[in-house]
């Protein structure tokens, strides 16, 4: 294309686009058409910039809302830019567009399945995403094979991206339903707190009634909880509450409570609800109390709608004494926008009218300004009313009158409706709310007046025994007051109670007939009302006046009068004398009934049937697609369901869980609603995302202890593949054999394991088989042993990320995945070498004579499996002896305090102890403070990345194939000139603390702290040695290359 | 979930739309432009709007209405609060939010809404991530892309983002380590005519601005933690420690963010720090009613009150005002009837007022009552609560960052009934 297509245009456009012009269209759509026909050049350049531009001007169309459909062949193309701006634009408008057109949206397919491969995982993300959303539903079989893909991909961003195409592809094609439920399933046992929220938002759009896949996994959703970003929150919690709902006994059961008693009665009271707590959270399950728990510190989230969440969940699920925490929280978010502020005042008036107790303590905060918007003010207005008891009323009171002076009538109207709802449901005010009321009728505003007196009148129907006076002064007000309303309700009061006040109402009357024709319909009836009223009680003073209004009403236009006056005319005029006997004989009694007085009750009374914050909740109707939440079960279903235990082997995982629940039971039979444990709390904080990983960890790592006894043979069974070879290489000299073969060996292994690969893609059994193979070796059967076999079985896709800690890698094979996926067929194996050179730490003269040295021991540490433990050495080289306590401690990092202390030291003495470090990801060196007596060095600890990470024992297959993985960006590698006659492995084990794997040197680890994979192999070649590491995390791997090759080079 | 977002300008303009899931008519919206005709002010158009087949959920924001379209059960919250951080992302990355800068920035815009939304599930809201993702524009950059024809897409993609904090990003570096804390209160109080407390209550936050290079972990420290009644926190901030110790720990975003805010309620007495002595007689003769305002500042612990501002929203009756203020300027729009004092600072010992009559429209009813008064003002270096920070510790990091505190007191709703 030429770089100068607007020129280029003009030529030949006219000659294309001319016809059009003639044949009648107008001016403004030959330039839509030139336009768009200079985006379609520009689109066809060879040169990004244009089409960059192009894009840019087609995206503002769509954004605009115009159609720029027709551009869709010359868009499709570019999706295969390489520049990634403009391949970015382009999946905007695909996504937008590709619905109108099937066919050619096709043409992009092959695009996305090959970025779908692409080893940055942002991209892969990126064309699941738009493969997803483009709806075209042919592909679907194709977006059913990305999304598995997508869901046991390395990446937990891809993951995420896998979780939120499901829902696509479901609206797409239904029936993919119980293919999909499978994926979800295997989505729901990700541990990755970043996929999590969107696991659970899938399940909740595809199959929300499969309650029984959330068994497994809801420990882990409330462990996790508090890490999920806050949209997946909202979500996770709303799914559990109709969870618990389902699963969990009523926690308010068996506790009678007044649910309007306030809640800071007096301490007696506190006391005994103390105690009712005690007895309920006895009988609450466990599980049901680890989710409210768990929730707990969200009412702290700054997202508002987490907060809200959290406040439905305990409103729906919890007992009512733990509620307070939550009133608090939501009168926090009063103060936000005023868009939150309306949905919470809107949830807090439907809690309201049930417990008012709870809010009665921050009535204050519902207090109205004049600046609130209209729908604001009404809804504390609500709220305040809601809130009346005996002790408050008079406070409410005082704020009602003076929310009478504002300036917005409709807010005026509303408060004095308050004001009588307060004085009919607090009969002790009743009295003088009516007085008050009273005196507004000579308010200047006739509004207001008006609004009395509708309200006065439902009053006086409630208590109409005296207020004489009342009814009187009301109906002297009949003539100036020209509100329809009010004047209907005067006339029907003088009507109904026309024998307290006989004199007047007929006078009244009288008035009404003269002025009848000019009245609203609304008066005319009660006009016809009184008239019939008062001829039934008091015929001889109205029969003529009653028979005037009725012609009257007879030609009225309104045919409802019309109405009404024929059928009254039947009662009190009869033409015939047969019915007159009958229907006059019961006019009295048909018209002068007792009427049943009005409820004045919260128009938020009903929408308790929704759950508190739903959008069914807020518009007061159900909305599509709302689930109703199940009411507690009588008897709550087996809990047991939830234990994600193994069946099979009962040694260790059931007492670890057993282990944890007294301990749960006896911290919940100390709460009480305002304690938490805080122990706990402090664990669970610290270890954040990893507290449940951790737990594990723990159980790894003390079954490692257990093993180190027991199977001295398995881990020499793990050197064995080292052994032979040093003595061969070191003592003869003889690098040349080794170095010049495992290159050749390496090649051919890992053609064969390639080969080998494709065929296990194709049995997928391959992998799994391999491993037992060597396994029966070992003559204990471990614990791990027994779960590694049991991973290879066919059902634990929920047990095996619980036990298997690598977090980042899926767990269990999927019969559909193309490529056989991970099995975790490694596990992490006692050091193989421990170097036993010390290093300084504090040198002689900086310590005023002592020394401190360190090394790093590469065991398990036991404070914390996540730590490194570092031995230290400390010597006095003093003269004099140091009577005061020497301690290491690791101040960087406060969480974990494993520092190490010795009392006092003899001159010219050593000791030793043992310090644990947790480096985490920091790459920094570790600040420590050494304090011998009074006084504190600052020290500094460098932790090389070798020393951050565990042997891993796996089988040389298993290595090729996670090799495979970890290329591309992955990978590094490096050359390293190495002295002739030094043993490699040697070397490098004491560099790395990792374990052989087959002869060639070969070596693999995991870091301590992620449990990421790292592979390291050497290939030696003559005087040079190539070190490649492969890790997923790069600056880990280059960290850890650097390390190895200043260390083989030293 | 969120189906289609409309941005619709004052006038009622639709003026950028987007879809994620089926294109919606925009023709949806009228049920909107309904509910904004019938209701005075923009403030008062309800949230959610049922319409037979579509809920709609708006905000209004930057003189912007911002509405969103589902088609099913969504909790509304979550949709306004995601709203809300769109345009907190809007105002971060152009500095302002409004019509211009959006239509100016549209592909910036689409390109973030199609991060941060995907099929109507919220994906990357953290403006750390969004920034590694698309560049915010700024002078520099704008006039380099004008001559390369490059945007702000970055080119090679980040690979950090997916690290265990989501909301600080790797590899932060600046030459000046640097972390500023603003404590801010305001305060929010009911004043009634005797000038006695009706409600008062403060709404505090942390602001910050921290600027330090790689992973530093903070701990801030409050003399008195204990006045706070009810907090909220950014996600970086260890719920935890705050319960067991009452402090702030936490690895800080990088740029500026709100650490927390908190609320100390009635329960705490605290000192208001203003009064405010009115004689307004409206109700008085026709054609000149009187009004007498004196402002004064009350228990300020030696500081003086700044940006002292006074607004009244008078009544329809009042034509116009003739004041005399012994301190600063009025003004009085006739058409929104609105009394508008600005009082500047007070210095001490001088006791600012305004006086003078307001004349009334005659032959209407007069103002059946007084109309009550905003008040603004700012308090240097001074928390009313008595809130104070009393130390912040790095951890993780070698360098020593600078340091820095500000309090700052100013009215809420700040409210006297006359």
């Amino acid at each position: 294309m030429s770089a100068s297509p607007y020129n280029d245009y003009s030529g030949s456009g006219d000659t294309e686009y001319g016809q059009e012009t003639l044949s009648g269209s107008t001016g403004f759509f030959t330039a839509d058409y030139k336009r768009h026909d200079d985006l379609k050049n520009m689109l066809d350049s060879n040169k990004d910039s244009l089409k960059l531009e192009a894009m840019k001007r087609i995206i503002g169309m769509v954004a605009k809302g115009r159609d720029a459909s027709d551009l869709f062949p010359a868009v499709v193309k570019n999706v295969v830019s390489k520049n990634i701006e403009v391949k970015k634009l382009v999946y905007v408008y695909l996504v937008r567009y590709a619905e109108d057109q099937q066919d050619l949206a096709l043409l992009s397919i092959s695009t996305f399945q090959r970025a779908l491969k692409d080893p940055n995982q942002l991209i892969r993300a990126s064309a699941l995403r738009v493969l997803s959303s483009i709806r075209v539903p042919v592909i679907v079989p194709i977006m059913m094979l990305a999304i598995k893909d997508g869901v046991s991909d390395m990446s937990p961003y891809v993951r995420k991206a896998a979780a939120h195409a499901i829902p696509k592809l479901y609206v797409l094609d239904p029936e993919q339903k119980e293919e999909l439920m499978g994926v979800i399933e295997k989505l729901l046992s990700d541990r990755t707190t970043l996929v999590m929220g969107s696991a659970v938002m899938a399940f909740e759009d595809v199959c929300p009634e499969r309650t029984d896949l959330i068994h497994k996994t809801y420990r882990k959703l409330c462990n996790l909880l508090t890490d999920v970003e806050e949209w997946g929150q909202v979500i996770i919690i709303n799914m559990l509450t109709r969870y618990a709902r389902s699963q969990f006994a009523d926690p308010t059961q068996g506790a009678l409570e007044d649910p309007n008693r306030p809640f800071y009665d007096s301490d007696d009271a506190d006391k005994d609800e103390e105690d009712h707590t005690k007895e309920k959270a006895k009988q609450m399950d466990p599980d049901h109390r680890l989710l409210l728990q768990n929730t707990r510190p969200l009412l702290q989230s700054r997202n508002a709608s987490v907060v809200m969440a959290v406040a439905q969940l305990y409103y729906h699920c919890a007992p009512q004494s733990e509620f307070p925490p939550v009133v608090k929280a939501l009168i926090r978010l009063l103060r936000s926008r005023r868009e939150v502020q309306s949905i919470v005042l809107n949830v807090v008036a439907a809690m309201s009218t049930k417990r008012k107790g709870l809010f009665e303590h921050y009535m204050k905060s519902f207090y109205v300004r004049s600046t609130d918007p209209t729908h604001i003010k009404l809804l504390k207005l609500e709220i305040l009313t809601n809130l009346a008891t005996e002790s408050n009323i008079s406070l409410i009171l005082r704020e009602l009158g003076t929310y009478i002076g504002e300036g917005d009538p409709e807010f005026v109207a509303a408060s004095i409706h308050s004001i009588a709802r307060c004085a009919s449901e607090i009969k002790e005010v009743a009295d003088t709310c009516l007085n008050g009321l009273v005196l507004l009728l000579s308010n200047p505003d006739e509004a207001v007046v008006a609004e009395s007196v509708v309200v006065i009148r439902k009053l006086l129907q409630l208590q109409p025994s005296h207020h004489k006076d009342i009814i009187t002064q009301m109906a002297k007000m009949v003539d100036t007051i020209t509100v329809p309303n009010a004047r209907a309700s005067i006339l029907w009061l003088l009507g109904e109670y026309s024998e307290r006040v006989p004199g007047v109402a007929p006078d009244v009357l009288r008035k009404m007939a003269k002025v009848f024709i000019e009245q609203e319909d609304i008066v005319k009836l009660q006009i016809l009302n009184l008239a019939v009223k008062l001829y039934v009680t008091n015929p001889e003073q109205t029969s003529l006046l009653t028979q005037y209004i009725l012609n009257l009403g007879k030609y009225d236009q309104s045919y409802d009068i019309r109405d009404r006056t024929r059928f009254f005319r039947a009662f009190i005029f009869p033409v015939g004398d047969a019915q007159k006997s009958q229907l006059v004989k019961y006019a009295k009694k048909i018209f002068l009934t007792n009427k049943p007085p009005p409820i004045i009750e919260s128009r938020f009374k009903d929408r308790e049937e929704f759950q508190i914050g739903t959008l069914s909740n807020y518009i007061n109707a159900k909305a599509m697609g709302y689930w109703e939440l199940p009411a507690f079960p009588e008897v709550p279903p087996d809990p047991s369901v939830r234990n994600v235990e193994i069946p099979s082997s009962p040694s260790w995982p059931a007492p670890a869980r057993t282990a944890r629940k007294p301990h749960t039971k006896g911290k919940t039979s100390k709460v009480s609603f305002y304690s938490e444990s805080e122990e706990e709390g402090e664990e669970e904080e610290n270890e954040g995302e990893e507290s449940s990983e951790e737990e594990e960890n723990e159980e790894s790592s003390s079954e490692e202890e257990s093993e180190e006894g027991s199977s001295e043979e398995e881990s020499e069974e793990a050197e064995t593949p080292v052994k032979p070879k040093p003595p061969a290489a070191t003592p003869k000299k003889a690098d040349e054999p080794p170095k010049k073969k495992p290159a050749p060996v390496s090649e051919s292994e890992s053609e064969e394991t390639e080969s080998n690969e494709e065929s296990s893609s194709s049995e997928e059994e391959a992998l799994p088989k391999s491993t037992p193979k060597k396994k029966p070796e070992s003559p204990p059967k471990s614990n791990l042993d027994l779960l590694m076999d049991l991973d290879f079985g066919t059902d634990t896709s929920f047990s095996s990320p619980m036990l298997m800690p690598h977090a980042t890698l899926p767990s269990t094979p999927s019969k559909e995945m193309l490529s056989a996926a991970p099995t975790k067929a490694w596990k992490v194996v006692p050091a193989v070498f421990v170097p036993t050179t010390y290093k300084t730490l504090l040198s002689r003269t900086a310590g005023g004579g002592c020394e401190i040295t360190y090394r790093f021991t590469r065991t398990p540490n036991l404070y914390s499996p996540r730590m490194i433990s570092v031995e230290l050495v400390y010597t006095n080289m003093g003269d004099e002896g140091i009577n005061e306590s020497i301690s290491v401690k690791n101040v960087g990092n406060e969480d974990f305090k494993a520092p190490s202390v010795v009392s006092g030291l003899q001159a010219q003495r050593s000791a030793s102890g043992t310090m644990g470090i947790d480096p985490g990801e920091s790459t920094q060196p570790l600040k420590l403070e050494i304090a011998i007596g009074g006084l504190v060095h600052p020290a500094q600890l460098v932790v090389p990345i070798g020393e951050r990470v565990r042997p891993l024992a796996m089988d040389a297959a298993t290595f090729t194939a996670e090799r495979s993985k970890l290329k591309g960006m992955n990978e590094n590698r490096a050359k390293v000139k190495v002295a002739p006659g030094r043993s490699l492995s040697k070397d490098l084990l004491s560099l790395v603390n990792a374990a052989p794997i087959g002869e060639d040197h070969r070596f693999a680890c995991q870091t301590v702290s992620s449990e990421c994979l790292i592979l390291v192999g050497l290939e030696p070649s003559g005087e040079d040695c190539t070190v490649v590491v492969n890790c997923e995390k790069m600056v880990l791997a280059s960290m850890l290359l650097k390390e190895i090759r200043e260390g083989l080079a030293a | 979930m969120i189906h289609s977002v409309f941005i619709i300008n004052k006038t009622g303009d639709v003026f950028m739309e987007k879809h994620w899931k089926s294109v919606v008519p925009r023709s949806v919206c009228d049920y909107f432009f309904d509910a904004q005709r019938k209701s005075t002010t923009p403030d008062d158009i309800p949230p959610v709007i049922a319409t037979p087949h579509h809920y709609l959920i708006s905000i209004y924001r930057c003189s912007l209405f911002f509405v969103a379209v589902s088609l099913t059960e969504v909790p509304p919250l979550f949709v306004i609060e995601f709203f809300h951080r769109v345009v907190d992302t809007f105002e971060d990355y152009f500095g302002e939010c409004n019509e211009t800068i959006i239509k100016e920035n549209y592909v910036v815009v689409y390109e973030l809404l199609d991060e941060m939304l995907d099929n109507g599930f919220p994906l990357a809201t953290e403006s750390n991530i969004l920034k590694e993702l698309i560049k915010p524009p700024n002078i520099l950059r704008t006039l380099k892309n004008t001559i390369t024809g490059d945007s702000n897409m970055s080119s090679t993609l980040p690979m950090g983002q997916l690290s265990n904090i989501p909301w600080r990003r790797q590899g932060v570096k600046y030459t000046n380590n640097e972390a500023y804390f603003d404590v801010i209160e305001e305060v929010d109080a009911i004043l009634d005519k005797s000038g006695g407390i009706v409600n008062a209550e403060i709404q505090g936050r942390i602001e910050c601005c921290v600027k330090l290079s790689g992973m530093p972990d903070l701990t801030l420290s409050f003399v008195n933690p204990r006045l706070v009644d009810d907090v909220s926190f950014h996600p970086c901030v260890r719920y935890r420690r705050w319960e067991s110790e009452k402090v702030l720990s936490f690895i800080p975003p990088d740029g500026n963010f709100i650490l927390m805010t908190y609320h100390v309620g009635g329960m705490n007495a605290f000192p208001i720090p203003v009064y405010v002595r009115h004689h307004i007689g409206l109700r008085g003769e026709p054609g000149g009613a009187r009004l007498d305002i004196t402002i004064g500042p009350k228990q300020t612990m030696g500081r003086l009150l700044e940006d002292v501002k006074l607004e009244m929203p008078m009544p329809k009756a009042v034509l116009n005002c003739m004041l005399t203020p012994s301190q600063g300027r009025y003004s009085f729009d006739p058409v929104k009837k609105v009394l508008f004092w600005d009082v500047g600072r007070i210095e001490a010992g001088s006791v600012p007022n305004i006086r003078g009559t307001v004349s009334l429209q005659s032959g209407a009813p007069a103002p059946k009552s007084n109309p009550s008064i905003n008040l603004q003002f700012t308090l240097t270096q001074l928390a009313a609560s008595g809130l104070r920070v009393n130390r912040l510790d790095m951890y993780g990091e070698r360098y020593k960052p600078f340091k820095g505190v500000k309090y700052i007191t100013k009215a809420g709703y700040f409210q006297v009934r006359t």
